[in-house]
């Protein structure tokens, strides 16, 4: 095991119970998205999407160092993150079926996948576009007082446009109470980061503005707890934001599928063998929280979660098509 | 002639005007090995590398700022911005900058720049990746608009626009680009300015571009079973607008409907609509004009909503018998 967790010598401060709910969470996304795929080859759903594949720690390790009142904003590859903020797979899918019943009513679909009530300020079709939003809403939770915090996802491609500079900026001006977690995941679409950035050091960026700057292993589940924690207890005590790094890897295409010509076989595969999934069940394993049985029981019980997700979407009914003007304006 | 798709057309032009003029050179995200978002650019990086097949960072603004100060100094670069919807980002640069330095520098200047880019809905992409945004770069002195809806139109107003020492902003459909018809092998260009005439008729005008003249011709196909003649006019340029041939039309049908996809409200329907009741074609009006256009809402997901949001070819039939009705020449003919 080359990639053995770097945390088993860390004493990371969670009850036994968080941490299965941990693994579990990232058992959810994984099988949410295989399913997604699944569904669309088969024609059931339509449009775009982005799959979460092989970045499962980062969403989770960030989001389970937030309290259950914090608010995050997402990206178009944002079904990890609506899933580890609490959202409900049914409805989740049901969106992405165009269903009337679904997040958004069927009108977003899966770029702006958005649950309000989980904290979840929206999934993002424009790359960066959530940086501002949530920026906005940390110096909302500053003016109210209400000792709230948010966290603002974001990939390495983000960095690129002139909305991150500008925000984050912000941020550190008014001290606002926001951690920024760029998920690196060396590609934005066919663009490695070292021909799409003048420095793939990320976090060097975070200087610029004054703020401290972390860069994490982001298939190491606790490792971006650790750093997330620090982060957003920095931020509820006041004293700003923090950029994160969490370095990981798309295992798939782009959005629904693509050729790979940016990239090896070779790569995929060896990022494929740091599986961050297996590598925190290994990790489980040897602290004896579970077993081989416990792991198969999880991913049957995953498994049948998702299957009755997939049914309740499909008995749902569609939008009528004459409320289609229906909640423009408020 | 052979024909080829519309994609393929966009290629063909990118690259012929590639070969004829080095300072022709492309930027945007993806254009590369990836080939851009709908393979327009496959293969261009092979035959002419990466300096002039540039993969940008993902940034906008600079795409298209690089483009008009790259232009300023005798450049002619094609930016490509992967999804029209992301022009809002760069249209600083366009609007602000590249549509007036020419005439706040007092004609110092040339900016022979072109901003390709997929535009419209149709497939699912929602709210942010699906706009028609066509009518607020129209609305900028210094900016060129065209929107080609044939293969043909699309290498040959490529070219005129490459060519061109103005911004010239190209909207290309995503739903075209799969769509295949005759393309020259031999250099021409199709003119910036000039609409063309797709159908004659002699009963209603229908004025459309990009994809709604497809269904426009379609619709007329369908509308001439039943006795009633439209003439299509295709615009394909937007920025300069051919008055000339949307009056000289509704003189001889004495009706015309606008159809476009981006919103009815404050879309260009009403500078067509004003061209028409502005100009001696007022006189020969035999029912009042006809606009079809986007509702008023963001782009939806659901397919049939997202169907619903834009005209399609039966709104555009219906619209047409209705205008018969409602004419008396047509009521004393039937
Ligand atoms: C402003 C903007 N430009 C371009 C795109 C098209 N696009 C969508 S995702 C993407 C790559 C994003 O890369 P990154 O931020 O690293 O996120 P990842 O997809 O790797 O999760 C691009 C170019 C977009 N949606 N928005
Ligand atoms: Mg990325």
């Amino acid at each position: 095991m080359a990639e053995s967790m770097a945390t088993a010598a860390r004493k990371v401060d969670l009850p036994p119970g968080r941490l299965l709910h941990m693994y579990r969470q990232m058992l959810r996304i994984r099988k949410f998205e295989e399913e997604v795929d699944r569904l669309y080859q088969a024609g059931k759903i339509w449009g775009t999407f982005h799959l979460y594949i092989g970045q499962e720690a980062s969403a989770v390790g960030a989001i389970e160092a937030l309290e259950p009142g914090d608010y995050i904003t997402s990206t178009h590859r944002g079904h990890g993150h609506s899933i580890a903020k609490g959202a409900s797979i049914p409805l989740m899918m049901a969106e992405l079926r165009g269903k009337e019943t679904g997040y958004c009513r069927g009108r977003g679909g899966s770029m702006h996948i958005a649950d309000v009530e989980s904290g979840n300020l929206g999934a993002n079709g424009i790359v960066g576009g959530g940086i501002p939003i949530a920026t906005g809403a940390a110096l909302a939770c500053k003016k109210l007082g209400n000792g709230r915090v948010v966290m603002c996802f974001f990939g390495d491609g983000a960095l690129a446009q002139g909305a991150f500079h500008e925000a984050v900026n912000f941020a550190a001006v008014f001290k606002l109470p926001v951690v920024y977690v760029c998920e690196n995941n060396q590609y934005a679409m066919s663009m490695p980061v070292d021909r799409g950035l003048g420095s793939t050091d990320i976090v060097i960026r975070a200087a610029a503005y004054g703020l401290p700057g972390v860069s994490v292993d982001g298939n190491d589940v606790l490792a971006v707890y650790e750093a997330a924690k620090e982060a957003v207890d920095r931020a509820r005590r006041g004293e700003g934001p923090t950029l994160i790094e969490t370095r990981t890897y798309r295992w798939r295409g782009h959005s629904k599928s693509d050729a790979n010509r940016y990239r090896t076989r070779e790569e995929i595969e060896a990022w494929k063998q740091r599986c961050p999934i297996r590598r925190f069940g290994e990790y489980l394993e040897g602290l004896g929280l579970l077993t081989a049985a416990d792991r198969e029981r999880m991913e049957r019980e995953v498994e049948a979660e998702i299957q009755d997700a997939i049914a309740f979407a499909e008995s749902q009914p569609d939008p009528d098509v004459s409320q289609l003007a229906d909640g423009v304006y408020a | 002639m052979r024909e080829i798709t519309y994609a393929q057309a966009v290629r063909e032009a990118l690259a012929e005007e590639m070969r004829r003029d080095e300072r022709v050179f492309l930027m945007g995200e993806d254009i590369g090995v990836y080939g851009g978002a709908f393979g327009v650019t496959l293969g261009l990086i092979d035959e002419f590398g990466p300096e002039r097949v540039m993969d940008t960072p993902l940034s906008e603004a600079a795409i298209i700022g690089a483009a008009a100060g790259a232009a300023v100094l005798g450049m002619r670069p094609v930016a490509e911005v992967q999804f029209s919807d992301f022009l809002t980002i760069g249209s600083d640069q366009l609007v602000n900058q590249a549509a007036k330095m020419r005439y706040m520098f007092g004609g110092k200047v040339r900016v022979p720049m072109v901003v390709r880019t997929p535009a419209g809905s149709g497939t699912g992409a929602a709210a942010q990746h699906s706009q028609s945004l066509e009518t607020w770069f129209m609305h900028i002195p210094g900016l060129k608009v065209v929107a080609p809806a044939t293969p043909y139109d699309a290498k040959g107003l490529l070219k005129s626009a490459i060519r061109d020492d103005n911004p010239v902003v190209v909207f290309e459909h995503k739903l075209l680009y799969k769509t295949k018809g005759p393309v020259p092998e031999e250099d021409y260009t199709v003119p910036i300015g000039k609409a063309a005439i797709r159908r004659e008729g002699t009963d209603i005008t229908v004025i459309a571009t990009s994809v709604m003249v497809l269904r426009s011709l379609a619709a007329a196909d369908r509308l001439a079973e039943e006795g009633i003649s439209v003439e299509v006019i295709d615009l394909r340029s937007l920025r300069p607008l051919d008055t000339e041939t949307i009056v000289k039309s509704v003189c001889k049908t004495g009706r015309a409907v606008v159809v476009h996809e981006a919103n009815k409200f404050a879309g260009f329907g009403g500078e067509i609509v004003g061209t028409i009741v502005e100009s001696e074609a007022f006189d020969y009006l035999d029912a009042p004009v006809v606009r079809l256009g986007g509702k008023d809402v963001p782009i939806p997901y659901n397919p049939q909503l997202e169907r619903a949001a834009v005209p399609q070819e039966e709104d555009i039939v219906a619209a047409c018998r209705n205008l018969m009705r409602q004419s008396p020449r047509w009521r004393a003919r039937a």
